[in-house]
């Protein structure tokens, strides 16, 4: 139950939500998040969108973890 | 290609991190990863394969199925017994043994369970069946609860008088630390991604300042967990114990601020009955007063007479870190997940549960 998922809003009315994930359509209430607008990743948990992703940050993580491992090989 | 999924299962990261895990090692390192969901994680991706090891993972009290005590099931049970009752509920509490029955067992002899994926759903629910009266056990930690919030403030301004919690929301930070003062031996936390999504990193800043330990919030795929536990490793050698965020793709030090907002409008902290460590000081949430009306075991008293202990089960200790589920006799034998003996076997972020679908099924 404690699982959250990454998902993607595809339409929103009122608080609610239809988003995406695994190939499977879920509902999402948006009542704790801000600003949220269709095709924005959130952070699907029991029902609601608790957290939108940053895609900045996603990036940014990819990019250190990589620059780490660049640096291993020019050990 | 699922975004924000597959690029973190890539190959040649994952093993370029192990690559240089294996260079930083230079003593023994034991990390808890209090989250169920880490949990599961390891197991599923094979974490344990791709390190030294003399780096070790042990699994602590994040499953929130796990260390919810056996009275609470029993208490469900007993309103059960009174009229007009359906439980709506997430679907793992379901087979959690109580003292004499479980939720699972009720439903076979004819109660009214309905299996919901929202506490959203639960309201709809009592919306549709006036004539009703809908119980919502509420379970879950900073991450599940704010949900609850939403739903007991839109009960209330929709008048839906037949909706009620049954309430076991806990926090988080005080049972790490009841771990710390336990003397389990760690040497840092890889901390709750999702928890801290909403908290805000900086609830884990006691771990590092009063306890000298270090603290990796971390996100659940397989580079994540590398990373933090690469991160962790290099706090460690340095002996600079501070909370580093890795997840920041979904966290921040402040966290969701409309989600804490919901929380502290709805509930007040409490103190709270765990699994295996009893009463922990401010580890829950209760209802406050203007909301008590929504308030299952306000309302319905349900009265429970002695809850059994769980006998041989050693959930109790696994939840603590103390032992892992190879050390309990029923493991696999007699305690399997369609017929659990204890929590820990319930739900796919149990230890016992995650154990069982990867080391023995491979
Ligand atoms: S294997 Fe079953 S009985 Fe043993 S500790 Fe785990 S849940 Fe309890």
């Amino acid at each position: 139950m404690c699982l959250s998922i990454p998902a993607r809003i595809l339409s929103i009315n009122g608080k609610m939500a239809e988003v995406s994930a695994g190939g499977s359509i879920f509902k999402a209430g948006l009542h704790i998040i801000e600003d949220a607008r269709p095709g924005d990743y959130i952070l699907l948990h029991a029902g609601f969108a608790i957290q939108k992703i940053s895609e900045e940050e996603a990036v940014e993580t990819l990019r250190i973890i990589e620059e780490m491992n660049n640096s291993l090989n020019d050990i | 290609m699922m975004k924000y999924i597959d690029e973190y299962r890539d190959k040649k990261l994952i093993s370029g991190l192990a690559d240089l895990i294996a260079r930083s090692v230079r003593q023994k390192y034991i990390f808890m990863e209090v989250c169920g969901g880490h949990t599961n994680a390891i197991h599923r991706f094979g974490i344990s394969a791709l390190i030294p090891d003399c780096i070790r993972l042990i699994s602590g009290p994040g499953c929130p199925v796990c260390v919810t005590g056996k009275s609470f099931i029993d208490k469900a049970v007993a309103i059960l017994k009174l009229e007009n009752i359906i439980i709506a509920t997430f679907g793992d509490l379901i087979r959690v043994p109580g003292s004499a029955s479980s939720l699972e067992k009720e439903r076979s002899s004819g109660s009214d369970i309905r299996i919901v994926l929202s506490a959203l759903e639960a309201l709809e629910i009592a919306k549709l069946n006036p004539e009703k009266k809908i119980v919502f056990p509420g379970i879950g930690f900073e991450t599940t609860a704010p949900g609850t919030a939403v739903v007991i403030k839109l009960a209330e301004k929709d008048h839906i008088g037949n909706f009620f919690l049954l309430n076991a929301h806990k926090v988080m930070p005080p049972a790490m630390e009841a771990i710390i003062r336990d003397g389990t031996n760690i040497d840092g936390f890889i901390c709750p991604g999702h928890v801290a999504a909403i908290t805000g990193s900086s609830i884990f800043n006691f771990i590092p300042e009063k306890y000298n330990l270090g603290c990796c919030v971390t996100g659940f795929e397989p580079a994540d967990l590398m990373q933090s536990i690469l991160m962790l490793v290099r706090q460690k050698n340095n002996n600079s114990p501070k909370v580093e965020i890795q997840y920041n793709r979904a966290v921040t030090e402040t966290g969701n601020l409309l989600a804490q907002k919901n929380l502290s409008e709805v509930f007040e902290p409490c103190d709270d009955c765990w699994r295996g460590f009893g009463v922990i000081p401010d580890s829950g949430m209760k209802l406050q007063k203007k909301y008590e009306k929504f308030d299952a075991d306000k309302v319905f008293s349900p009265v429970i007479s002695y809850t059994e202990d769980d006998g041989s089960c050693i959930c109790g200790e696994i939840l603590r870190g103390i032992k892992s589920p190879a050390d309990c006799p029923l493991f696999a034998t007699v305690c399997v997940p369609e017929n659990p003996t204890g929590a820990c076997m319930v739900s796919n972020e149990g230890t016992c549960n995650t154990w069982f679908r990867y080391k023995i099924n491979g």
